[in-house]
């Protein structure tokens, strides 16, 4: 299994495929992760467009310094297969994979973006997985999900969707989706993947946006994902560590680098053991201070 | 290989080029570029476009570039779309490494 390099995602940035300017504008803003778009903001007569332009953007001008994923077209929409062609070739950090709801489509496209590694000569296994769950199979599946495939890093939660799916009403108070981001979080937390919140989207909004990011990080989410650039800043700010937090995750890395230095199999800290997602957790933690200019 | 139809990909907003790639009358690839920058990158402009005619092996074409200020990759992406379109093929991936 390839080794995963902890990354931040406190924040994801949407990128139409469509629009040259804002991928480029995108790379100056504070998010952590772009998602170049091939769904939903561009038009069915501009998917092939959109492919090509997002290819030779990431290959030729790729931002220095953030996660970059693609979002590609449904798994069983008549652009995945192409799709998958494009992004796999373009090198991306991620693949972003919309409204996921069985474990066995996660093995399909891992299966496909395999064949494509392969035949392009790409380290096979080495483009992660992100998986929107939008929908309540895809909460009820959560877990089998995010466990599918060693590809799979993350869990987003799309609460549009989700909640047409329950036939709710959508509101700014989030009680119609409060049940889902536990679950999905509980899930991503058993798997051993990271939580990604919904979109907040009334981007005119920066209170109710505060007052949502406030409940994504006290329920334990990693990040959330955005849909303007001015809500990039006020998410990550919610993300900072506290010196608590910080001075924890110093231990744990001190208790693993010791566990190395004296070639022991299992390393414990405070009485408990230390697994590989507590280890990551911490290095995102001590990411996450440094992002925010706290000197660790 | 001479084009039946015409392709047009992009659009003229800000760091975009619309081409337009279409059948010529006459021989060889005809070049035809408004921007404000061709004094400077005009050359490196041609050399892409000649670059993606020879990609797909189109030989006779009249290809039109409405820039607007276009990075070199945003202006290979809308060649190809166009020419793909031109042509009525899809993108060849398995070329790409």
């Amino acid at each position: 299994m390839m080794e995963r390099k902890p990354s931040l995602k406190r924040t994801s940035l949407y990128v139409s495929g469509t629009s040259p300017v804002n991928m480029i504008q995108a790379g100056f803003y504070n998010e952590d992760c772009m998602v170049f778009d091939m769904e939903d903001s561009v038009p069915l007569a501009e998917k092939d467009a959109a492919r090509l332009l997002i290819y030779h953007m990431i290959r030729d001008h790729r931002p220095a310094g953030k996660y970059i994923i693609i979002r590609v077209n449904g798994i069983y929409s008549e652009y995945i297969d192409e799709d998958l062609e494009a992004a796999v070739r373009a090198k991306p950090d991620a693949i972003r994979i919309p409204k996921v709801e069985y474990a066995n489509e996660v093995k399909m496209i891992d299966e496909k973006i395999t064949a494509i590694e392969k035949e392009a000569g790409i380290e096979e296994g080495s483009i992660e997985l992100w998986c929107n769950i939008e929908s309540y199979l895809g909460v009820l599946n959560a877990y089998e999900i995010a466990s599918a495939s060693p590809r799979v890093v993350a869990l987003a939660l799309g609460a549009e969707d989700f909640t047409a799916s329950m036939k709710a009403q959508r509101t700014k108070g989030g009680q119609e989706i409060f049940y889902a981001r536990n679950a999905v979080l509980m899930a991503c937390r058993k798997a051993g993947v990271e939580a990604v919140d919904a979109v907040f989207s009334d981007i005119n909004d920066l209170e109710g946006l505060k007052a949502d990011t406030t409940l994504t990080k006290n329920l334990g989410f990693d990040g959330k994902t955005v849909v303007h650039p001015r809500q990039i800043d006020v998410v990550n700010s919610f993300f900072t560590p506290s010196a608590k937090e910080i001075k924890y995750a110093q231990r744990v890395l001190e208790a693993v680098e010791e566990g190395k230095r004296l070639k022991k199999g299992a390393v414990t800290l405070d009485g408990g053991m230390i697994d590989k997602p507590m280890e990551l957790r911490a290095y995102t933690t001590l990411a996450q201070a440094r992002a925010a200019g706290i000197n660790v | 290989m001479r084009l039946e139809n015409t392709g047009i990909a992009g659009t003229l907003e800000s760091s975009d080029v619309m081409v337009t790639v279409s059948p010529n009358p006459s021989s060889g690839i005809d070049i035809q570029i408004d921007s404000a920058v061709s004094a400077q990158y005009g050359d490196e402009m041609r050399e892409t476009v000649q670059a993606v005619m020879r990609e797909f092996d189109i030989t006779d074409a009249v290809v039109q570039l409405q820039d607007k200020g276009a990075l070199d990759c945003v202006i290979r992406a809308r060649c190809e779309t166009a020419a793909c379109r031109a042509l009525g093929v899809g993108f060849n991936w398995k070329g790409e490494k």
